[in-house]
Parts: structure tokens; C-alpha cells; sequence
């Protein structure tokens, strides 16, 4: 198991308050540039296409798929116990984030494999967003 | 071929080169001490003197380097891409000699933290200043640095082209038949994939003789006009291509996982030269990892995107393949000091002066440093070649 808490919790960044506050409520949202319509990650005071400022958050749909992973086989002792997974996720919104897959064993995870958010407590009522295998994956549907 | 990319060929030429490694990872110097051993004997080496440096390059400092050397120079050269940064380095500092800025440029590079460790000395090891969005978005996952990026790599590569295991372990095994013909090599004993495999996974799918060494080093390297280099100690060896690219920090930035920016700078850096995949009598191919040095060679262009696993398959990167790669016995048997691009400057200039002894490579004309910085950030290729490639 991942220790809880972590060793190490993220900082607010300047320009990411809204984010961090979204997961106090559990819910993922993604930046997006009203003026290029496309999602922005990891959050910026502008645009990194059109250096425009008009910016929004929206909700996120929480889902998305492992575009690569790595199973860190000796671990911290004060990150975790026993081998955890790390993984880009590229979310269904059109951005890619870093996070840990949970929720099932290291060794059944797999590039492309469909994953779901679900939430981790930080120390100071925020929530670490980390993904885990979707259902219809583990009932063998479809999406 | 014309247009302004091909201003910088054959305008400079490597004249003096130094390296410090050891087998047994540790060096007796350390620090500027170490720097300046190393820029007297580049120096040395090319035949100039101190007073004659006008450029000063360094990936930390080279103010606090050029006033510990006593050179007040005129050409001053900072950039840091991590371990690509002496690529860069050879770069700028042609550009400059190019444009008359300066003529002669010294970089050096010393880094021993094997040693002080031994010697408890303090870590240089810094984290960076001010806002880092590696804090926010990467660092609570426990990735670990800077394997763990490469390891995400492999696993992409290995999904979408069914790269294998073995295929990255045979780098390892190849590099190793390098390093057993270099007395000075960390790791000099034969290596079999099954060895490889068998090793410790650390980041899967990364074993842990897919990894690096840690080991102290040291380099430096003497660049001067094309037109300065005819009269000095050694052959000239002369810059004929140089391009670097970028394009992210973090690893979770990376627009391709398996596309690294060395497809942008590589083939800028050849057509520069003039030369294709196929002339490339040695490689000097940046190998953090295994799965680094398959990266390079298919966006270098000597394979197809997807096929490195079988391109190294039969072992054509080791001694008397068709593409000798990192001759010196690499980053994963010779040494690794941190930022390793240094060595493959060096290597490549002993190859083309045909210096290297039992690893030589016959008759080589033609040799490309390749370095890759940070976690597969930033790449800059250096195409360097003999008097016998300016015709």
C-alpha cells in the first residue's frame, strides 16, 4: 500500500487554486482556453497555444486510458510498502496527467487499459486524484 | 545542399580532448581541481595554452569556472539541458567561432558522486528555485528520478511495437563487449542478456543492468576556427553538423513517449553535415538506459520507428557490428557521472584520430555525439569528421 498520509502532498500552484479546490468536493476539472476551445494541463495563467488568458474550468468526464506505466519495484518505505504502479493517464477530456493506479494488483495493469478516477485524502482536506481500473474493463465490455 | 544551416560545417574543429574515469568508479580529485586537471590536459593535448582561451563553456557556472581558471574570456557559455548540455556547448561555441565572436573555447565538466558519497562530502545535488510544477503534478506519485520516466518509455515502446526485454537487454550486452577493451571501463567483465534479465527489476520494466552506472568522471574538450586547428599537436577534428531540440521538461509533457525531439535535431545535425544514417562510422549514443540508446537509433534515422528491438537484435551496435555504439564501453559500463554527454564528445574525437586501441573502429571518417538531457527533454547532436570528410 501507498503510505497515507504521502510524504509528500503537492503544493498549490499559482495558478491551480481552482483545481485543488474542485477536489475538496471530489470532482476533477480541467483548465480549458475559451478562445482555442482545447484543454490545458497542467493548469497556467495562459494558453500555452495562443498566450491568451481567457481561461475556464470545466468538469472533467474521469476517465481515461494508461498511455504508459511503470511498476517501481523497490519502494520508499515511506512512499509504500510493496511495488505500486505510476502511469500517464490520458483523460477522455484531451489531457494527459501523471497519477497512481489503484485498486488492483500491479501486475494485471496494462498500456491502454481503461481507467476511472477515484480520490485519495491529503492531510489538509484536498483530494489527490488517482485512477483505477474502469468496470466495464474488469466485466470485459465495451468503450 | 545550401541555405543558412550549413554555415557551421567544417567552421570549427575539436583539437584537444581529456577524460577521467576509473574502474573502480572512483576519482582521487574532485571539484574545480578536478575541472582545471582536466582543461591543462585538453590543453595539453591540442598543444595551446591557458592565455590562449577566449571562450569558456560550463553547465553550472562558467563565470565561477573561468575565475577559478584566471580566463576572463570573451565567449561565455551556460547552458543547461542536463546531460546533452556539452552538445549544446559545442554548438554555441562553433556558432560563435563561426561568427568571430571568439576562437578558442574550452568545456569542461567534473562530477564525482561516487566519491562523495564515500567521502561524505556534501551533495551538489540542488532542487530547483521558485515555482515547480514537477512539485504539483509529479513528485506526490513517487516516481523515482530519473528512472522512472525512461521505464513509462519502455513500457509505451514495448506496448505499440513489441519491443522485448531482451531486445533492450542486448544494448547492455553490447556496450558491454565495448567497455571489456577499455582498461579504464567500471565494468570490464562479459555480460549475457540473461544476466541482464536477471538482475533486479527496479522500475519494470527496467532491470537493473538496463540502468547506468553512478561513477565519478571528468572531461574537457579544446574548439577552435577550422583555419587554428591546421597547426596545432593533433588532427583536427572538425564539427560538421550540430543541432539540438527540446520539447518538455516533465516526463508527463512529452507529446510521444516513444518519439523523443532527437527526430527534430537529428536529422537537422546530418543534413548540416551533409552526411546520412549510413556514413556514420561510430556512435556515440547517450545511454542512460537501454531503452535511451534505442530511442536514438531510430529517430537518428538508422531504423524505422518501432523496429530498434530488432535492429539491435544481433548485437550489430558491439564490436565488429555494422554501427559500433558507444565504443567507450557507454554510460552503462564505462562511466556516468551524472550528465554524461562529456564522454561521448570525447570518444568520438579519440575514434576519429584512430587512438582507442583495441576498440578501435577502422578507418573511421565519421562519428555523431548524440546527448540526451534531462528525462529524454532535450537532445543535441554533434556530427564531427575527419580532414578526409571536408572534400
Amino acid at each position: 500500500m501507498i503510505s497515507s498520509p504521502r510524504p509528500v502532498e503537492p503544493p498549490v500552484g499559482e495558478a491551480s487554486a481552482p483545481f485543488w479546490e474542485a477536489t475538496r468536493a471530489k470532482r476533477l476539472v480541467v483548465q480549458w482556453c475559451t478562445a482555442c476551445e482545447r484543454p490545458i494541463f497542467y493548469p497556467r495563467e495562459v494558453c500555452p497555444v495562443c498566450l491568451g488568458s481567457s481561461l475556464e474550468w470545466r468538469d472533467s468526464q474521469g476517465r481515461g486510458r494508461i498511455d504508459a506505466f511503470t511498476v517501481e519495484h523497490r519502494p520508499q518505505p515511506s512512499f509504500a510498502d510493496e511495488p505500486y504502479v505510476i502511469a500517464l493517464v490520458d483523460l477522455a477530456d484531451g489531457v494527459r496527467m501523471m497519477t497512481n493506479i489503484v485498486g488492483c494488483r500491479p501486475e494485471e495493469v496494462r498500456v491502454g487499459m481503461e481507467v476511472v478516477v477515484s480520490w485519495e485524502p491529503l492531510t489538509d482536506g484536498r483530494n489527490l486524484a488517482v485512477f483505477g481500473p474502469a468496470p466495464e474493463t474488469r466485466a470485459g465490455g465495451a468503450r | 545542399m545550401s541555405g543558412p544551416e550549413r554555415t557551421l560545417r567544417a567552421a570549427s574543429a575539436i583539437v584537444g580532448v581529456a577524460d577521467a574515469a576509473s574502474p573502480t568508479g572512483e576519482l582521487d580529485l574532485h571539484g574545480r581541481a578536478l575541472e582545471a586537471a582536466m582543461v591543462k590536459e585538453a590543453l595539453d593535448d591540442a598543444g595551446l595554452e591557458l592565455s590562449d582561451v577566449d571562450g569558456v563553456c560550463h553547465a553550472e557556472s562558467s563565470m565561477a569556472v573561468a575565475e577559478y581558471l584566471g580566463v576572463h574570456p570573451r565567449f561565455t557559455e551556460s547552458t543547461m539541458t542536463g546531460g546533452s548540455s556539452f552538445e549544446v556547448h559545442v554548438e554555441h561555441a562553433a556558432a560563435a567561432i563561426a561568427a568571430g565572436l571568439c576562437e578558442v573555447v574550452v568545456g569542461v565538466y567534473a562530477a564525482t558522486p561516487r566519491s562523495d558519497r564515500t567521502q561524505g562530502r556534501p551533495s551538489r545535488r540542488r532542487l530547483p528555485a521558485g515555482p515547480n510544477p514537477a512539485a504539483e503534478w509529479e513528485w506526490p506519485f513517487g516516481l523515482r528520478m530519473p528512472m522512472g520516466p525512461y521505464a513509462m518509455a519502455a513500457s509505451r515502446h514495448m506496448a505499440r511495437f513489441g519491443t522485448t526485454s531482451e531486445q533492450l537487454a542486448q544494448i547492455a550486452v553490447s556496450t558491454r563487449e565495448w567497455a571489456s577493451r577499455n582498461p579504464r571501463a567500471r565494468y570490464q567483465s562479459p555480460l549475457s542478456v540473461k544476466e541482464v534479465l536477471d538482475s533486479p527489476l527496479q522500475c519494470a520494466p527496467l532491470h537493473l543492468l538496463d540502468c547506468c552506472l553512478v561513477t565519478d568522471g571528468a572531461g574537457a574538450f579544446v574548439l577552435t576556427s577550422a583555419a587554428r586547428a591546421k597547426d596545432l599537436a593533433r588532427p583536427p577534428v572538425y564539427v560538421l553538423g550540430a543541432a539540438t531540440a527540446h520539447d518538455h521538461m516533465m516526463i508527463s509533457q512529452m507529446p510521444d513517449l516513444c518519439v523523443t525531439p532527437g527526430a527534430v535535431c537529428g536529422p537537422r545535425a546530418f543534413a548540416m553535415a551533409g552526411i546520412a544514417p549510413a556514413d556514420v562510422d561510430v556512435l556515440m549514443g547517450y545511454d542512460s538506459f537501454t531503452i535511451t540508446a534505442l530511442l536514438h537509433l531510430e529517430d537518428l534515422g538508422f531504423c524505422a520507428k518501432g523496429e530498434g528491438g530488432p535492429f539491435v537484435e544481433d548485437g550489430k551496435t558491439g564490436p565488429g557490428g555494422s554501427l559500433p555504439m558507444n565504443t567507450n564501453g557507454g554510460g552503462l559500463s564505462y562511466t556516468h557521472p551524472g550528465m554524461y554527454g562529456m564522454f561521448l564528445l570525447v570518444e568520438a574525437v579519440r575514434q576519429l584520430r584512430g587512438e582507442c586501441g583495441p576498440r578501435q573502429v577502422d578507418g573511421a571518417e565519421i562519428a555523431v555525439a548524440h546527448g540526451s538531457g534531462m528525462v529524454l527533454s532535450c537532445m543535441s547532436t554533434t556530427v564531427l569528421g575527419t580532414e578526409a570528410t571536408l572534400g
